[in-house]
């Protein structure tokens, strides 16, 4: 039991002078991500049956390769943030900060395993074209 | 932190079914019991009113109960014209003030509850402590440095139209316990009524305080914690809307920085 008046619980810690970055970041990335996803989409789904050489071809060539690595960067950045939002919303203490660290990490993880791919798939065919000639 | 059940010794059980009255035009009433002093768990009461000789609102409806049937039935009422926010309650699954919200808009029985996610004082009384303490903490006052005025201090008519939308609110609550984000985390988070007037006073054109409030708003769960989901503009019984002021506000905050 704590003697803590309604006022007192009600200031806390006061604020931290933070969370306008957060919002800022969330609404322009939504932006990006309103123009990238389509237009990743429709590019993926073109090579989608394709041979792997023709996928190859596509992902080495230079805006599918860069589009692609943006919808990877920010799309997970954009998770990250998104999902530490709703774990803020649900969940209180250490397992909060615990959570938040798991979702930032996979949130990293998917994005060096998706940016080394994507690299990988690029000089494969980088090295393709280049033994064509 | 979210709760996904209620504690055993909050859930709710059936409770006394009163008499039925005589009479043609018989309504039913269910309404949600809670004695702190009977350590009993709460309960849902039934009762039954002739509505040829009840008035047209719910309060009208709870106050005949209150007389003619069960003096032990507690609640909040005061002016009975919407204007103190005293009778807010959940009727019929809205929050809302029970002296304005007639019985014909109520489709079957009538249900009746204390206004959610609060800590209950007995019966439809929530224990309104901590929001009254938010309120105050957003000093719902004029704050000014410049020396008093000889008179008074001027608006123009175009800002005092600002205000409009926004003074009218009656700290009923009925907004902040209808918001998901205000019932997981109203400990932190001010929830719509206590941010609807923070936007009151940063928006007067007399108040000097304004960058000091919005210091004191910016922070990821005083402020941040409105996901717009817009229940506060929803069940707002005066028919305002805290989640514009609570946008207005972020956009203020986002002014400041780009």
């Amino acid at each position: 039991m704590r003697y803590l008046t309604a006022r007192k619980r009600a200031e806390g810690k006061g604020a931290s002078h933070t969370g306008t970055e957060h919002h800022w970041y969330m609404t322009v990335s939504s932006v990006a991500l309103a123009f990238l996803v389509p237009t990743f989409l429709y590019i993926f789904g073109r090579t989608l049956g394709q041979p792997l050489e023709e996928v190859i071809a596509t992902f080495s060539r230079p805006f599918p390769a860069i589009l692609t690595a943006l919808v990877v960067v920010i799309g997970m950045r954009h998770f990250a943030k998104g999902a530490q939002m709703m774990l803020e919303d649900y969940t209180q203490g250490s397992l909060r900060k615990g959570l938040v660290i798991l979702t930032y990490s996979i949130s990293y993880a998917v994005t060096a395993v998706a940016l080394y791919a994507l690299v990988k798939l690029a000089l494969i065919g980088f090295l393709f074209a280049n033994m064509a000639h | 932190m979210v709760q996904f059940s209620l504690p055993k010794n909050s859930k709710i059980r059936v409770g006394k079914t009163w008499p039925k009255p005589d009479g043609k035009n018989i309504r039913k009433f269910q309404i949600y019991r809670w004695d702190p002093d009977t350590g009993e768990n709460p309960r849902v009461d039934t009762y039954f009113l002739d509505m040829d000789k009840c008035g047209p609102m719910v309060l009208d409806a709870l106050i005949k109960i209150k007389n003619e049937i069960d003096p032990t039935l507690t609640f909040r009422r005061s002016c009975r014209e919407g204007i103190c926010g005293s009778c807010a309650m959940n009727i019929d699954g809205i929050n809302t003030l029970a002296c304005i919200y007639g019985l014909d808009e109520i489709k079957g029985d009538v249900k009746i509850n204390p206004l959610p996610h609060m800590p209950v004082v007995k019966d439809l009384i929530p224990d309104l402590t901590h929001f009254y303490a938010q309120h105050a903490s957003i000093m719902p006052w004029l704050e000014t440095k410049t020396n008093r005025p000889a008179k008074e201090w001027r608006q123009s008519i175009e800002d005092r139209k600002k205000l409009d939308g926004l003074y009218e609110c009656v700290m009923c609550a009925s907004c902040s316990t209808s918001c998901p984000s205000y019932w997981w985390n109203s400990d932190r988070y001010l929830g719509p009524a206590a941010l609807l007037h923070a936007y009151r006073w940063i928006i007067d054109s007399r108040d000097e305080a304004t960058g000091e409030r919005l210091d004191a708003l910016e922070d990821p769960f005083k402020l941040y914690r409105c996901h717009t989901i817009m229940n506060c503009a929803k069940t707002c019984p005066k028919g305002l809307n805290p989640a514009k002021a609570i946008a207005e506000i972020k956009k203020m905050q986002l002014n400041r920085h780009v």
